[in-house]
């Protein structure tokens, strides 16, 4: 990846990262998650699917769709800044005026489902894609999974029928934060070896750094891997990432912070010092 | 014309539809062949195949889903409830063996709460033909009606002959005075007998095929109610959640009341074995309803 466009894609996480953070106050969000998949989020709406705001009704369009859903400030945050929806609007949330909550819905422009509950949209996106497979149609199919989401069993079973299905328009991106909502997956439900199991289900695999647009770039423009089959990347990511006062921090998995937590935590986004954080994980979400 | 036959007629008529089963293909046999990548075998998966209609109805599509009414309902509840329901798409539902028609599988296989837990997802339609030939009369319209709908699919043959289906409304067959039996589905064969066996006593019996349990006959139930007959609900279905529930809530949404006997599955599953034996045993055959609507109005 040239410089240029590197440097252009590290600025624009960056924005959205504050777009997540200004979220995480006055009623507060699912921040590691969003935090965690933002770069993936970002590389594939500035760089790598047909999806921009004049052609969100396209048929031709590609299709993301966001399984695991509490991320989905990284979501807005994105869409805001490459103007699929107003920048103002993230003001809204949680205002019932609006309906930017903790979940997507389709009432926002850009996104293509409604998510929440876990293990739902890799079928949903079975269904796009086989649709596209019977129209001849090329569009690309790219749904985001968390790793604490592997543990439902629709998901295991919706990869038996994209595999049988030879559904090589279709992609699941697993955001391998290595966290589920209050424990390490390694501590709970083991998911590895994570490209084992997936082969083994008929995918094309390939593990990546989810934080390295370089990594980004070189996978996702190989798509698809095998002709005929699913494939599968699997995002090595760190919940919370960017800010390190919670990387990594199993109590931090919903926030809600003050307005001064806040302001802390956007300077230490941008490296002024880590933000010192009193506010309670809130986990009962 | 059954039910693979007007599946198949419509299907070509109309290249949204889009037929899917989770393995089940007895009433579908012809169809792989006929409608090549339009036809979709998810396996048994019940839950993958309605997500995946889902998506499939996104891109325009309208999917006809089959699967056992027991496994449909429940194993894929959530799918249902949340991928077609909230997003209100024209994902169509079609159960089989629901009910009795599941004689002699035993509880697992049972679907005796369908109508209950389909008609409390905003959204979704609810239909139950009396045979064959009502079904028959019933699904183009249900078809190409923009809303998810759910279907007790009926392929029993009967030489009842039907009149014409309105969406939403029911069948009057006639009304009596002194009592009014509501059926749906498979008992509709059961209630109509009931009627001849009770008119042979002297009373005025009407016989009402519900069709749709949501959205609900209004206008005919308070209609019914008005007249001051005894009502009779018919169902193989719990009590709870199903026809008899709709009616108690029809009626007190319309600050009215009616003497009512329930004949429902209460609270158990039925002793599985030959449909006959069975309808027997839980009190469904002709001569044990008969003998229910006497003991409670004598």
């Amino acid at each position: 990846m040239n410089k240029i466009k590197k440097k252009n894609l590290e600025k624009l996480s960056l924005k959205v990262r504050e777009h997540i953070i200004e979220m995480s106050g006055n009623g507060g969000c699912f921040i590691g998650a969003s935090l965690s998949c933002t770069d993936l989020i970002v590389y594939l709406y500035e760089s790598f699917l047909n999806i921009n705001k004049n052609n969100l009704d396209d048929i031709n369009r590609d299709y993301f769709l966001l399984s695991k859903g509490h991320d989905v400030p990284a979501l807005y945050g994105t869409f805001a800044e490459i103007g699929i929806i107003e920048k103002d609007r993230l003001k809204n949330h949680l205002s019932v005026k609006d309906n930017i909550y903790w979940h997507p819905n389709t009432k926002i422009p850009g996104v293509e489902f409604h998510s929440g509950s876990l293990g739902h949209l890799p079928s949903v996106s079975i269904g796009i894609a086989l649709d596209c497979k019977i129209r001849n149609a090329d569009n690309k199919i790219i749904v985001v999974t968390g790793d604490g989401e592997l543990n439902e069993g629709s998901v295991w079973e919706s990869l038996l029928v994209a595999s049988a299905y030879n559904l090589d328009n279709l992609t699941i991106v697993v955001d391998r934060n290595e966290f589920q909502a209050n424990m390490e997956t390694e501590k709970l439900i083991p998911l590895e070896p994570l490209v084992d199991k997936f082969e083994s289900f008929g995918c094309e695999v390939k593990r990546i750094n989810g934080h390295s647009f370089d990594d980004l770039e070189n996978t996702f423009t190989k798509l698809p891997f095998k002709k005929n089959k699913p494939s599968v990347i699997i995002c090595d990511t760190v919940r919370g990432k960017g800010l390190p006062s919670i990387e990594k921090k199993a109590d931090r998995w919903f926030v809600n912070f003050s307005k001064s937590e806040i302001k802390n935590l956007i300077k230490e986004l941008h490296g002024e010092g880590e933000a010192n954080l009193t506010s309670d994980t809130l986990t009962v979400r | 014309m059954n039910y693979q036959e007007i599946i198949r007629k419509t299907s070509l008529k109309d290249d949204r539809i889009i037929v899917m089963t989770a393995e089940n293909r007895a009433v579908l046999r012809e169809l792989p062949d006929l409608l090549g990548n339009r036809f979709i075998d998810t396996g048994i998966t019940e839950q993958t195949m309605v997500g995946s209609a889902a998506g499939l109805a996104l891109r325009g599509r309208i999917p006809i889903c089959h699967a056992l009414a027991s496994f449909l309902t429940l194993r894929a509840f959530e799918f249902i409830r949340t991928d077609v329901g909230i997003a209100n798409l024209p994902v169509k539902l079609s159960g089989f063996i629901p009910g009795f028609l599941s004689d002699g599988n035993g509880p697992t296989h049972q679907s005796l709460e369908d109508i209950s837990i389909m008609r409390g997802i905003p959204n979704m339609e609810v239909y139950a033909p009396a045979d064959n030939n009502d079904m028959v009369e019933m699904l183009p319209q249900i078809w190409s009606s923009n809303k998810p709908s759910y279907l007790r699919l009926m392929h029993i043959e009967s030489t009842f002959k039907h009149s014409k289906f309105t969406l939403g409304k029911a069948e009057v067959i006639e009304i009596g005075n002194d009592i009014n039996i509501l059926v749906y589905g498979f008992m509709f064969k059961y209630a109509l007998e009931t009627t001849q066996e009770l008119k042979k006593l002297g009373y005025s019996v009407g016989l009402i095929n519900m069709r749709s349990l949501k959205p609900i006959d209004e206008e005919c139930i308070i209609n019914l109610s008005k007249n001051g007959s005894t009502l009779v609900t018919i169902e193989d279905h719990f009590k709870t959640g199903g026809l008899y529930t709709i009616l108690a809530e029809t009626l007190l949404n319309n600050n009215m009341t009616a003497k009512v006997i329930p004949i429902a599955m209460e609270e158990k599953w039925f002793k599985p074995g030959r449909i006959d034996e069975v309808l027997d045993h839980e009190g469904f055959s002709t001569e044990k309803i008969t003998e229910r609507i006497l003991n409670k109005i004598r």
